[in-house]
């Protein structure tokens, strides 16, 4: 059986098989590898088995289906649905049930979707290696002494280890595209404003964005062409008639041709050897199908981290004010009073990097601060823009690592927060600068570790991304590789 | 107690709050309606649900626009949220979606009447738009309940600069800017329902022996009736000179206190005795997108202004020749005003329109809950049955029965007044009968009259009043006194 999105819904589809074998044969597979990897934080068996059978009735019913039809997918559990608790890996929202179901939800249960699971995370999405969940630890299937990479760490593990066939995740400073780089997947984050964040537990909401975790470049731009789209709940959406949803799917086995790629020397010697080898390697594939290389200078690079973590931690702690034990939620049962609702429920159930993130955005909206820190930080992220802004005059699009190494060791940075911090050199920029971008598997390092590389072009030109990535991917046969465990 | 050589000026400036009258809140969909039980007009998105994210209500802006351009605002062209943080039960999202440092309006001002006619221009500093936040309620047994209803509607703050010197002129600023909503329809400012909220900013300024003392500036929160806040403004005075004299303290940075107003007992009480060091660390909405004010935006809602009701109530005075007090309570509401004008342009006598509208109208439309304009009377059937008035054809009091009829049922004045009978008798020779009856019955009266005498103009009375009576009432009485007066110069032998 092939696991693709893109195989799955056309056998489903056709007929030829059923959407309830195929959840069946996921479930098998759950069973088999999730105690190693553990992945999900809840399955959603019983919803799973009657959506599929729904889908399975229309089918023989002759009636028409959705472009997900039947298809088992995974859902990372910041993304609010009805059905099972919507928990951000966070003891606050352990046992919180969303009233609503967020916007991409609708979207993938309208395209006829199964939604197998929700999926592990970095509690509230911060962190790159999933170790800050306070519920449960993910570890990577190609090496589960390794991390799967984080937030999305859950979803990119499900993935790379076919317990389902896609997932959803979100990407604040590279929380798709670190882990699916890790997990050897394709994560995709598209333009801000590009998929509606109606019901994405906010973290920093100006640099939030939901987009694909995918075995194929093919089941990244399926599952883009549904959750892509103009939402009114969401201010920050795009409209079309601004930037039209093309079908993403339709010119992907097209080569781009006279492709010119901007490359930031400067930038590579940071990587691990194997990674900077690795992406010559990639750049040569290309330049083979006739790319040019552009040399570029992407001069306030260097200052992303420290912008992004002003900008998402500010946001971040007015974004999570909310969680106080007064309407939802955690509550302490110690508090004396009203105060100690707040301060007593927030101490016993956020965990130590959330409340790191909280403190350290509090200080930077302090009166007297502001300016210093969040003012400068927006002043960056300007000039940050200006650079992609820049590159892309010269270039059709970007290539980086997507992380200085590969998928480390379970418990390597969790004493040292900047270390973790650092691991998102490469793609936190993306975010301040709301551009579109891919982490495309590229190789495996020594301890078979996976590698990807990442593609970065113009704002809503994720057509484009998608059909460069696809050049490569015909090419090679790295997402073919699967974990030990997976097989 | 006043030292002998003390004088001082109070020195006030407000801040107010106003619901707008939209249909639904600030950033979701829910409905505004008040009186509902707690927590049934809520939704994910005002419950400050994880996920939600809010979206503009433009015809809040609207409105704050509308509103800001009648204070004569500087119309920010664009504007933008800003989130205020602070933790509170009945703030679900523990941040407040406000707007900081792009306030919709800006240096405006408001005019006010003075008790001696003239005006005095308040000078308005910010008008900005915000979020509600919900309810308390402590008396939930035990425990403290809230109600988030009002999460989320839509809030115009209003702070005027320190330019009121009297608890009455503070009134009138309150009582004008309500009178402003309620023309422009952006509010109902109802304050039974809480739909105004003003925060005094108090202080004086003492002469002494050719100094000046400014006192600690004090801030009375959450008043809600313009009784209460000239009230608290008196206490204040008062409270702070005498304070003054005890302790001598004066202004200086961050020794601003807050107070809350008991109503029963009349009095400032002290809640927060120095301004704590509060940090709302506002920063930018980033859930919103900055508003554009476009010209062609801007020129749709100035379309909607209205002249405004104290230059209306001046150019009552001015035009129709009425008094203050009349001119005032035409104003008071738009629809009355308009009825009023309306009713003029067909040509009716205005102090006999305005007794109409002012007395029985107001009264009927008051006890059905309804704007003048809903009454079943139009302009065009009070026009007529003024003009009725004065041809003589009915008396002043037939006339506002057959208005009251009107009013609630409807109908033509003629028509009523055939019914009714109450078409005044102009039959000369009836009267005459009449009159000559009453003379002959009543000889001590008709003799004051004659001889001149202290009781004349009484006495006078007194026959014009029997002879309307032996009438029944349905007579005209300018026709009674013509003939009655014939009938006496006869006796007193002119001609
Ligand atoms: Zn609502």
């Amino acid at each position: 059986m092939e696991w693709t999105v893109r195989a799955l819904q056309e056998q489903i589809s056709a007929g030829q098989i059923r959407s309830e074998e195929v959840v069946k044969a996921f479930f098998e597979r759950i069973d088999k590898i999730e105690p190693q990897v553990g992945a999900f934080l809840t399955l959603l068996k019983e919803t799973a088995y009657e959506q599929a059978r729904s889908v399975d009735e229309k089918i023989a019913a002759g009636q028409p289906v959705g472009p997900l039809a039947g298809v088992p997918l995974a859902i990372k559990d910041n993304l609010c649905m009805t059905v099972g608790p919507t928990t951000c890996a966070s003891k606050m929202l352990e046992h919180f049930y969303s009233p609503y179901n967020a916007h991409v939800v609708e979207n993938l249960k309208a395209a006829d979707a199964v939604i197998v699971g929700k999926t592990n995370m970095d509690e509230f999405a911060m962190g790159s290696s999933t170790e800050n969940s306070g519920l449960k630890r993910t570890c990577n299937p190609w090496n589960t002494s390794r991390v799967p990479g984080g937030s999305s760490g859950g979803s990119a593990a499900a993935v790379a280890a076919r317990m389902c066939a896609a997932a959803l995740g979100s990407d604040t400073g590279g929380s798709i595209r670190q882990p699916a780089g890790f997990c050897g997947v394709v994560g995709l984050k598209p333009t801000y404003g590009r998929v509606s964040r109606y019901g994405l537990v906010a973290y920093g909401s100006s640099l939030d964005q939901i987009g694909p975790i995918t075995q194929t470049v093919e089941d990244s731009a399926i599952l883009l062409n549904v959750i892509a789209g103009y939402d009114s709940r969401d201010s920050t959406c795009v409209s079309e008639d601004i930037a039209p949803v093309p079908d993403y799917t339709a010119d992907l086995e097209q080569p781009f041709e006279g492709l010119r790629i901007a490359v930031v020397e400067s930038l590579l010697e940071g990587a691990q050897i194997e990674v900077q080898q690795v992406i010559a390697e990639v750049l040569k594939i290309y330049e083979a199908q006739g790319a040019q290389l552009v040399p570029i200078q992407m001069p306030h690079f260097d200052y992303a981290i420290s912008a992004y973590y002003v900008i998402a931690t500010a946001e971040a702690s007015s974004n999570l004010a909310r969680y106080d034990g007064v309407h939802y939620g955690y509550r302490s049962s110690r508090a004396q009073d009203y105060i100690e609702v707040y301060s007593k429920s927030r101490d016993e159930a956020l965990g130590p990097e959330v409340k790191r993130r909280i403190m350290l955005g509090t200080f930077a909206l302090s009166s007297g601060y502001y300016d210093a820190y969040y003012l400068k930080a927006l002043k960056v992220r300007n000039l940050i823009r200006e650079d992609f802004t820049r590159a892309f005059e010269q270039a059709d699009c970007l290539m980086l690592p997507v992380s200085p190494t590969t998928a480390f060791r379970l418990g390597e940075k969790t004493a040292d927060p900047l270390q973790m911090y650092l691991a998102d050199i490469y793609t936190i920029a993306v975010n301040l600068a709301g551009v579109p971008a891919a982490s495309i598997p590229c190789g495996l390092d020594r301890s078979r570790l996976p590698i990807g590389f990442q593609i970065v072009t113009a704002p809503f030109t994720e057509q484009t991304l998608l059909r460069i990535a696809r050049m490569y991917e015909r090419c090679t046969c790295w997402h073919q590789q699967l974990p030990e465990i997976a097989q | 107690m006043m030292k002998m050589s003390d004088s001082y000026t109070i020195v006030v400036g407000l801040e107010i709050h106003i619901h707008l009258a939209t249909r639904s809140k600030m950033f979701c969909s829910c409905e505004l309606v008040y009186g509902q039980p707690p927590n049934t007009r809520v939704c994910p998105v005002c419950l400050g649900m994880p996920g939600t994210l809010p979206v503009m209500n433009k015809t809040a802006v609207e409105y704050a626009v509308l509103t800001a351009m009648a204070l004569r605002c500087q119309i920010a062209p664009l504007t933008k949220w800003d989130r205020k943080s602070y933790y509170y039960p009945d703030l679900p999202k523990n941040y407040q979606i406000s707007q900081y440092d792009l306030p919709i309006g800006s240096s405006g001002y408001i005019e006010i009447s003075q008790e001696d006619g003239g005006t005095k221009k308040i000078r308005i500093r910010r008008a900005h738009l915000e979020e509600d936040a919900g309810k308390n309620i402590h008396d939930a047994g035990g425990y403290t309940a809230v109600d988030l209803n009002r999460a989320g509607a839509p809030l115009l703050e209003i702070v005027t600069e320190p330019d009121m010197n009297s608890p009455v002129e503070v009134r009138a600023l309150a009582e004008e800017l309500r009178r402003i909503v309620r023309f422009l329809g952006v509010s109902e400012g109802d304050m039974q329902k809480g739909h105004m909220r003003f925060e005094p900013n108090i202080n004086l300024h003492i002469q002494r022996n050719g100094q000046v003392f400014k006192t600690p500036i004090t801030e009375v929160k959450n008043l809600n009736s313009f009784r209460a806040l000239e009230r608290s403004i008196a206490y204040e005075a008062r409270r702070q000179y005498e304070e003054f004299l005890e302790i001598g303290r004066t202004l200086q940075m961050g020794n601003k206190k807050t107070f809350g107003w008991d109503d029963e007992q009349e009095i400032t009480v002290l809640q927060r005795e120095k301004e704590e060091a509060h940090d709302y660390r506002y920063f930018p909405e980033p859930d919103l997108v900055p508003v554009r004010l476009t010209p062609e935006w801007l020129a749709e809602i100035e379309s909607r202004l209205c002249e405004l009701p104290l230059a209306m109530e001046r150019r009552f005075q001015r035009e129709y020749g009425l008094s203050r007090y009349d001119a005032g309570v035409l104003t008071a509401e738009r629809a009355t005003a308009e009825f009023f004008e309306q009713t003029m342009r067909l040509g009716a006598e205005p102090k006999r329109v305005c007794n109409f509208l002012t007395q029985a109208g107001l009264k009927i439309a008051n006890e059905l809950s309804v704007p003048i304009d809903r009454l079943r009377i139009t302009p065009e059937t009070l026009a007529k049955l003024a003009q009725m008035v004065e041809s003589g054809l009915v008396s002043t009091t037939a006339a506002n029965l057959v208005f009251e009829q009107i009013a609630r049922e409807g109908g033509e004045p003629e028509v009523i007044v055939r019914e009714k009978n109450l078409l005044q008798s102009s039959d000369g020779g009836q009267i005459e009968v009449l009159a000559e009856a009453v003379i002959a019955e009543q000889p001590q009266a008709v003799r004051d009259v004659v001889e001149e005498n202290k009781k004349a103009k009484k006495a006078l009375g007194f026959l014009m009043g029997q002879i309307i009576q032996k009438a029944g009432g349905q007579v005209n009485p300018k026709l009674v006194s013509q003939i009655l007066q014939q009938k006496l110069n006869a006796l007193k032998g002119k001609p």
